[in-house]
């Protein structure tokens, strides 16, 4: 729940600007990033995404360096994206 | 490829606990509180006090959001899932969380419906998708996950889904922290502190812990490159009798943090009096309810809450641990009667917690280091 991931902004929802179709290791999800409206992210951004909502923009390095660290801690990474897989945010 | 990366990273974390060591003034004995759960894990995973001298100790902080839930609010969200036409969502770290008479799961097995979600925007998806029932979304977590939460109330309200609404059990982490440095029972020297939270909340909330209890913060990445450049940080300013407040991970954390996230707990949420944290006790000003505007959102006004208090085993040392007064293993029944399949105390059933942190990584970290020396023994 806590654990930060990083995933890549393909595109934004025309009609709700607030939501993104976000690369996530291999799936693709809709996050909401109304919580970035100070500095919204455009597609091939990267982001920090917690519980469906992303949280800051990263640089694609730091993305590399969380992905790395999250797959080394196992059991709870691959726990969060089993829900991550079954989210269907609208 | 990983290999020689996994390899650079160890000469480089040689080279931190090298530094690290020439700090410590010979005779003297460092405390050092980490205070998210997030660190505890890493720290265990990759065996990082094993690049630590002796005299420096990491105490695991109170930083769980699961740890923390006192038994009483899971009896209470089992209540609540108990009503008529009730369907309760929560994060799957919850689920396994046991109340007075048992957890998520076996209160299922007698008829309820608590399902988990990945994000209470997905909550409200099923509220929405079936108006004929209430769905409730059991709310945990530091600030990390408050804005997730207030975010939804607000598309709730502004959708109108009145089917829709939180048991809001979402904690702040500074009253806890506060709380800590009070205590008699623990004398600290400094703090790594949290950063996902410092993403939200940024880094000046912590400069009391500086300047009125002169001690150090440095809130720090995720990585174990982090946590030993953050303890390295926190050694320097000791050795030279400084307090202040540092950032080691500004690529994530901004220094005032997200002021979108802060403004939208701030309009659906305000502080209460008081909150019972599992094995600290009750707290002041240290968990959020839901404010009388949204009162159509909010659980806790909509349904009877028994509030019941129920104390915590009397065999569970969880209160111990997450005050950083024991070490897990130091518990009676870590490891035995207690262990991440059967958990007794919280602290073993969330994977940030201190005693599933350990019982996970501890043995084999070591054993992997240990082996690691060995081979470098006959390498060289």
């Amino acid at each position: 729940m806590c654990l930060g991931i990083p995933g890549e902004v393909i595109e934004i929802l025309e009609d709700r600007p607030d939501l993104a179709k976000v690369a996530v290791s291999g799936v693709k999800r809709t996050i909401n990033i109304g919580l970035l409206d100070d500095d919204p992210p455009v597609p091939g951004d990267w982001i920090l995404i917690h519980v469906g909502f992303a949280l800051s923009k990263i640089d694609e390095g730091e993305a590399q360096a969380a992905l790395d660290f999250l797959e080394s801690i196992g059991k709870a990474y691959e726990d969060e994206l089993a829900a991550l897989q079954e989210s269907r945010i609208e | 490829m990983r290999f020689v990366d996994e390899f650079r990273d160890a000469e480089k974390a040689r080279a931190l606990s090298a530094k690290i060591t020439s700090l410590c003034e010979p005779g003297r004995g460092y405390k050092l509180m980490e205070v998210c759960g997030g660190h505890t894990h890493t720290i265990y995973k990759h065996g990082l006090e094993d690049y630590l001298p002796e005299s420096i100790t990491l105490v695991h902080g109170p930083g769980c959001p699961v740890c923390v839930i006192p038994m009483g609010r899971v009896d209470d969200a089992i209540h609540i899932a108990r009503q008529p036409n009730v369907l309760m969502t929560s994060f799957g770290d919850m689920m396994r969380v046991p109340g007075s008479g048992g957890n998520f799961f076996d209160s299922n097995a007698e008829g309820t419906n608590i399902r988990m979600v990945y994000s209470p925007l997905d909550s409200l998806k099923i509220a929405r998708q079936n108006p004929d029932l209430r769905v409730v979304f059991m709310a945990i977590g530091f600030e990390t996950t408050t804005p997730s939460t207030a975010m939804t109330l607000l598309r709730a309200a502004h959708e109108g889904i009145e089917n829709f609404s939180i048991f809001g059990n979402h904690v702040t982490i500074i009253p806890a922290i506060k709380a800590i440095l009070d205590s008699p029972d623990l004398r600290l020297d400094g703090f790594i502190g949290p950063g996902h939270v410092s993403t939200v909340i940024g880094c000046r909330p912590y400069e009391f812990i500086a300047r009125d209890y002169g001690k150090p913060v440095v809130v720090a990445g995720f990585e174990p490159l982090d946590i030993l450049q953050s303890i390295y940080m926190l050694m320097v300013q000791l050795s030279e009798n400084r307090s202040e407040v540092e950032n080691q991970y500004s690529r994530v954390v901004p220094w005032d943090g997200n002021m979108v996230a802060l403004k939208a707990i701030n309009e659906v949420m305000e502080l209460r009096p008081y909150f019972e944290w599992r094995g600290l006790g009750f707290i002041s000003h240290s968990a959020m309810a839901v404010r009388e505007k949204y009162a159509k959102f909010d659980a806790e006004r909509i349904f009877e809450i028994p509030g019941v208090r129920v104390a915590d085993p009397k065999a569970c040392q969880c209160g111990e641990v997450l005050k950083g007064v024991l070490k897990p293993w130091e518990c009676k029944v870590f490891g035995t009667a207690c262990t991440p399949e059967t958990p007794i105390g919280t602290c073993m059933v969330s994977p940030e917690g201190a005693c599933a942190a350990y019982y996970n990584f501890g043995r084999f970290s070591r054993q992997r280091v240990r082996e690691a020396s060995q081979h470098e023994h006959v390498g060289s």
